[in-house]
């Protein structure tokens, strides 16, 4: 186990950022943290890096008791969301650094620095400094120096929070493959779901300084533990009610077969996304009549506002294919059915 | 800056009309405008000067020579030059001191005492000596433990560092304030989780980001600590040759009907203005390009908070 927390508690101000808080990353896991903002989750981090101090609870890393050790004797790597890449140090010197506070020889340093900057694909830049460095390139120096003293660990906040979209998306791919070759573990950051889902084989999420939910990236997205987490990761729709028969919800004409643990007359919250709406323009088998009242072009999927009665519109997404084939007009009569979905009590 | 102003304006002439003129002030409006400068600058501030060096010379090179030489005029610049150097040391370290205190931990008063900052500035510099006067004088709170201690402050040269230190202690800590809540404590947080011990963290990042910042604040330090009047003439006692800084001995000489001798001493304050100037000039000049890169780097990363 690698990095543990247990009890972790952290107050500003009469704020409570973090509470309670216990997890436990595996040696070699990569995990990410995510969670809007002001939920907690950069203060968590920085308390297992030590640059917060907690108000109660306990971190242990690679199963040493470290809640009051200091952070120059923690050994671990940190990359913050601007790099804060020594600005009068050359690429060299960044890397070097920490390898100089602990008194390395020279040759080594040399050797690890140049071995660094090979796997963050900037040979032949060490004299560069970082104000002549693209976002991107920056941050890939931040976590070369980050690894360069071999941590046990290695914490990003919000690593691509300041990048554009493009380089994002390729910094993810980078991030993955680095951590393929140097298998340290690593907890990242971050409010974009999109990049949680795509890089971490494990998902926290964060809200309100509690930790909601633990699981695979499947597990996150299929299997939403609360409220929270079923309107905050992915897209969805929700529509209120109440339970009108052990094991049966009702609105409007649908019908859904909800677990019998809810109570007759219980009011509920059923959430579904917007590509388990399945709509087809003739009727097939258990489906209700809706309107399209508005199309909207996505990318790869086309979305239609659907006017189910009541004054309800829910958003439906086809794949653009099938959303092209079936040539769905605004103002069109559509046959729809909700085809998964997650009830929560209110 | 307005000599290139004047250097373009003069350019544009017999040149086609320039198309952006609509967007600025008619020409005679521009003239007008930089000739009230240079009347102004050249009356206000370069005539003084002329008359400061000319008087110096007016009994020829060799008296000048003389009266600066005169040992009462010798003791007070050593006085002066004392003066500065501690009063410049002191305040560089509490400046450092109070701008990491300031932007680098939470505690409750801190606004106030970035107030408090400010005080010396806001007092008037008269004010400033009579506090000290009322502190170590004879009838101060804590005269009677100095007289019975046999340590005299007040019309020593030890009044007169402490008035001098009062007075200039802003110019190091607000030059530094600004300069280092923009750059933030992340390079030093990075520094610290890479292992490094506070004063390496100190030497080797904190130091090099503020260098030029700190340099500036240190020539107006020196600048004013050289200059000072109000707080060391409550303070001094004005006995030649031992209490008496430059500004001081200026006055006493022109008192005395001595004007040759009084403009001999000020052309020294008057050329060390100079040099302090120049000094200004190019590290301000640093500080500006320091301050852009800055400010570029941070344009090109579109940085926003979260």
């Amino acid at each position: 186990m690698s990095i543990e927390v247990r009890n972790l508690s952290k107050t500003f101000n009469k704020f409570q950022a973090v509470k309670d808080v216990s997890l436990k990353l595996e040696t070699g896991s990569l995990t990410a943290l995510l969670g809007p903002s002001g939920s907690g989750k950069s203060t968590l981090l920085r308390m297992i890096a030590g640059l917060e101090v907690p108000d109660r609870g306990e971190i242990h890393l690679t199963g040493r008791e470290a809640t009051f050790v200091s952070a120059k004797e923690r050994n671990v790597g940190f990359v913050f969301q601007h790099y804060a890449l020594f600005k009068h140090m050359n690429l060299f010197e960044n890397i070097a650094f920490g390898l100089r506070v602990r008194k390395t020889p020279e040759a080594e340093i040399r050797e690890r620095v140049f071995d660094l900057l090979s796997l963050i694909q900037l040979s032949g830049y060490e004299k560069r400094y970082p104000s002549q460095l693209s976002g991107g390139q920056r941050q890939r120096v931040a976590v070369a120096r980050a690894l360069a003293p071999r941590p046990e660990v290695l914490l990003l906040d919000e690593p691509f929070g300041a990048l554009d979209a493009k380089v994002r998306e390729e910094l993810r791919e980078w991030l993955l493959k680095l951590h393929e070759q140097s298998r340290v573990t690593t907890l990242f950051v971050t409010h974009d779901q999109h990049e949680a889902l795509e890089v971490a084989s494990r998902i926290l999420i964060m809200n309100q300084g509690k930790i909601e939910q633990d699981g695979t990236p499947i597990q996150i997205f299929d299997e939403p533990a609360t409220h929270f987490i079923a309107q905050f990761v992915g897209e969805t729709n929700f529509i209120d009610t109440e339970v009108a028969e052990p094991g049966l919800a009702v609105w409007g004409p649908f019908r859904f077969a909800i677990a019998r643990g809810f109570k007759v007359g219980q009011k509920i919250r059923i959430y579904f996304r917007p590509n388990d709406v399945y709509v087809t323009g003739e009727f097939e088998t258990l489906q209700v009549k809706a309107k399209i009242v508005q199309t909207r072009f996505k990318g790869t999927v086309i979305e239609y506002k659907l006017d189910i009665g009541e004054d309800k519109v829910v958003s439906a997404q086809l794949p653009k294919g099938v959303a092209l084939a079936s040539g769905f007009k605004e103002g069109q009569e559509v046959y729809a059915a909700i085809t998964a979905f997650h009830v929560f009590p209110l | 800056m307005s000599q290139e102003v004047l250097l373009v304006s003069l350019r544009r002439e017999g040149q086609a009309p320039d198309p952006a003129s609509h967007l600025s002030e008619p020409r005679w409006v521009r003239l007008a405008l930089i000739g009230v400068a240079l009347v102004f600058l050249a009356l206000f501030l370069l005539l003084p000067l002329a008359v400061v060096f000319g008087t110096a010379f007016d009994k020829g090179f060799f008296y000048y020579l003389d009266s600066v030489r005169d040992p009462d005029t010798l003791s007070a610049v050593r006085l002066t030059l004392v003066t500065a150097f501690f009063s410049v040391l002191l305040n560089t370290l509490l400046g450092l001191a109070a701008a990491w205190a300031i932007t680098r931990f939470r505690f409750p008063g801190k606004n106030f005492l970035t107030t408090l900052i400010d005080l010396p500035f806001t007092v008037s510099p008269v004010i400033s000596g009579l506090v000290f006067v009322l502190l170590f004088g004879l009838q101060g709170l804590m005269g009677h433990w100095l007289k019975d201690h046999n340590i005299q402050i007040i019309f020593a040269p030890l009044g007169i560092i402490l008035a001098t230190i009062f007075v200039t202690f802003p110019f190091v800590a607000r030059e530094l304030i600004p300069l280092m809540q923009e750059q933030g404590s992340d390079e030093e947080e990075a520094g610290m989780v890479l292992g490094a011990s506070g004063w390496q963290i100190f030497l080797k990042i904190t130091l090099p980001n503020i260098r030029w910042g700190l340099l500036y604040g240190i020539i107006l330090c020196n600048a004013r600590a050289m200059g000072e009047f109000g707080a060391v003439s409550v303070v001094s006692g004005h006995i030649r040759g031992l209490t008496n800084t430059l500004p001081l001995h200026v006055e006493i000489l022109y008192n005395s009907y001595n004007f040759t001798a009084a403009f001999a001493a000020a052309s020294l304050l008057a050329f060390l203005a100079l040099v302090t100037l120049a000094a200004k000039t190019l590290v301000e000049a640093r500080v500006e390009a320091e301050r852009r890169e800055s400010e570029q780097s941070l344009i090109e990363e579109g940085v926003h908070e979260h």
